[in-house]
């Protein structure tokens, strides 16, 4: 690797980064005005995997959206994470130009088809390996530098934090990595639970447990939750709900109900962000493309003070920050994820 | 100065520069005993007039609306008793005032304190269908479509009324 590699924890310092989502032009311009650094977006159709009725970017509000971005001095990312389904290239390939003719800063990409497309066409326009690509290594990381010159690379969501600063340590990619959202079942790009169910999956058709699959239903104080006719969850009164997906529901496995995959939680890292910022990580990513204005507002407000905080030294967590972040979770408790699990 | 400008926060929603805090609240079962009394046509006719406003000015595209054509939904306000049922029918939105009208495609479920928190952007509606205080029944994936429309709204902004806060 070239010498401007860090090889110390202490000379790895950095304020990373905020990269906040944006479901819609009133979402991006609450991410811009709280503090974002970059906003992530995706376009209408299957190129992405938060293909929702109604939600994300025509041309139209790309144009404007990156324009009001640019004009306060942040970046626009635009997410083509699906993988290109036979036949129709064409739809992922003009997804790329858009991106590139619109004025992104960069594409955030899974398929090595369109990373080698991007980065022939459009050179200018900076490459992100998705965390749909699944790289959990500083080898493959590397190898996506070499082949098609990627700029950032996001970790999926199941290293620990000591793997994080390893990868950090033999790569100059800017390394990404998720501070805040809703979990998923931690196999990005390789999950087969919501096609098991549905036939559609968010690497198909760009969503997972697409809603026209999606029954809520009020029973006196339970809710059921249903996908495809499947019973996913019952919740009892008052209980905290979850996205209906296979991986959070409760089933009844050897004679006991409960979570079988996983619990519906919420990651939140600020406690770490000590740590993340001294072990190099570029950029801190808010899930959450599918939410309203509203939550991208409240979310990237306590992150931009929270990453501020590190440019003091005596790093503090502020009890509001945590109280802020735990009111717009999904489930029952937030998690530090794999960052702090002592397995591997 | 008057004092009640001072305080008084509450204006359109999402309004840039206004900070606006609707609390969390359940109004009195007095209220709701009351509400299941009087007629429900006239909450039909006040929030199918908003859509419409916001048709009018342009800020909801009527295109976009078009898979909402034909289909019946109901908003109703738990703690008011309140019922509004109302339909698209392509260019406009309608009230469907008879009381054993078509079952809705669609229904909300919410306390008035929500609906609130809910207009004015303070609130995301996940996170209040995580909390239990917002119920979504019928088809989903007209729910999210509807959801989505509201979120794409771009409020205007008015500067004369920010400059004064």
């Amino acid at each position: 690797m070239v010498s401007s590699t860090p090889t110390t924890t202490t000379s790895a310092f950095r304020i990373p980064h905020l990269v906040c989502p944006a479901g819609s032009l009133p979402a991006l311009k609450s991410a811009v005005d709280n503090g974002a650094d970059a906003v992530y977006l995706g376009f209408k159709n299957a190129t992405n995997a938060r293909n929702f009725a109604g939600l994300n970017f025509d041309d139209k509000s790309l144009r404007e959206g990156v324009r009001y971005a640019r004009d306060r001095g942040r970046e626009v990312l635009v997410a083509i994470n699906t993988y290109p389904q036979a036949g129709r290239l064409a739809e992922w390939h003009g997804a790329v130009d858009a991106a590139a003719d619109l004025g992104a800063t960069a594409v955030i990409l899974a398929d090595v088809g369109l990373l080698a497309y991007a980065a022939e066409r459009h050179p200018a326009l900076h490459r992100h390996l998705s965390v749909q690509g699944s790289a959990t290594s500083y080898e493959a990381i590397n190898f996506a530098q070499d082949a098609f010159g990627v700029r950032r690379a996001v970790l999926p969501r199941v290293l620990t934090l000591a793997q994080v600063e390893n990868v950090v340590r033999h790569t100059t990619v800017e390394i990404e990595v998720f501070g805040f959202g809703s979990l998923c079942v931690m196999n990005e790009g390789r999950c087969w639970l919501s096609s098991y169910a549905t036939g559609e999956s968010p690497n198909t058709v760009g969503a997972c447990s697409p809603a026209k699959y999606v029954r809520w239903e009020q029973q006196g104080k339970t809710m059921n939750a249903r996908l495809n006719g499947i019973l996913i969850d019952s919740y009892g009164e008052g209980e905290p709900a979850g996205y209906p997906t296979l991986c959070k529901g409760r089933f009844e496995v050897a004679g006991e109900t409960g979570y079988a995959l996983e619990e519906p939680t919420s990651l939140n890292v600020v406690e770490l962000l000590p740590q993340i910022a001294a072990a190099g990580v570029a950029a801190i990513k808010v899930e959450g493309r599918q939410r309203s204005p509203a939550y991208v507002g409240q979310v990237t407000r306590v992150l931009r003070q929270a990453i501020d905080a590190l440019k003091a030294p005596g790093f503090a967590v502020k009890p509001a920050w945590q109280s802020e972040l735990a009111k717009v979770a999904e489930g029952h408790q937030v998690t530090l994820g794999a960052y702090d699990r002592p397995w591997r | 100065m008057n004092p009640i400008a001072m305080t008084t926060r509450f204006t359109l929603p999402g309004l840039p520069g206004i900070n606006l805090q609707v609390p969390t609240f359940r109004l009195p079962a007095f209220v709701t005993r009351i509400g299941q009394s009087l007629p429900q046509w006239p909450h039909a006719l006040g929030l199918v007039g908003g859509l419409n406003g916001l048709l009018l000015l342009k800020l909801l595209d009527a295109e976009a609306l078009e898979p909402l054509t034909g289909r019946v939904f109901a908003v109703e306000v738990e703690d008011t008793a309140a019922v509004a049922r109302f339909t698209f029918d392509g260019l406009r939105f309608v009230p469907l005032l008879a009381a054993d009208g078509p079952a809705p495609d669609l229904t909300f479920r919410a306390t008035l304190s929500a609906y609130l928190q809910l207009l004015a952007r303070q609130e995301d509606p996940d996170t209040l269908f995580f909390q239990r205080r917002l119920v979504i029944e019928g088809d989903t994936e007209l729910g999210l479509l509807v959801k989505n429309l509201l979120d794409a709204v771009e409020w205007p902004r008015l500067p004369f009324i920010a400059e004064r806060t």
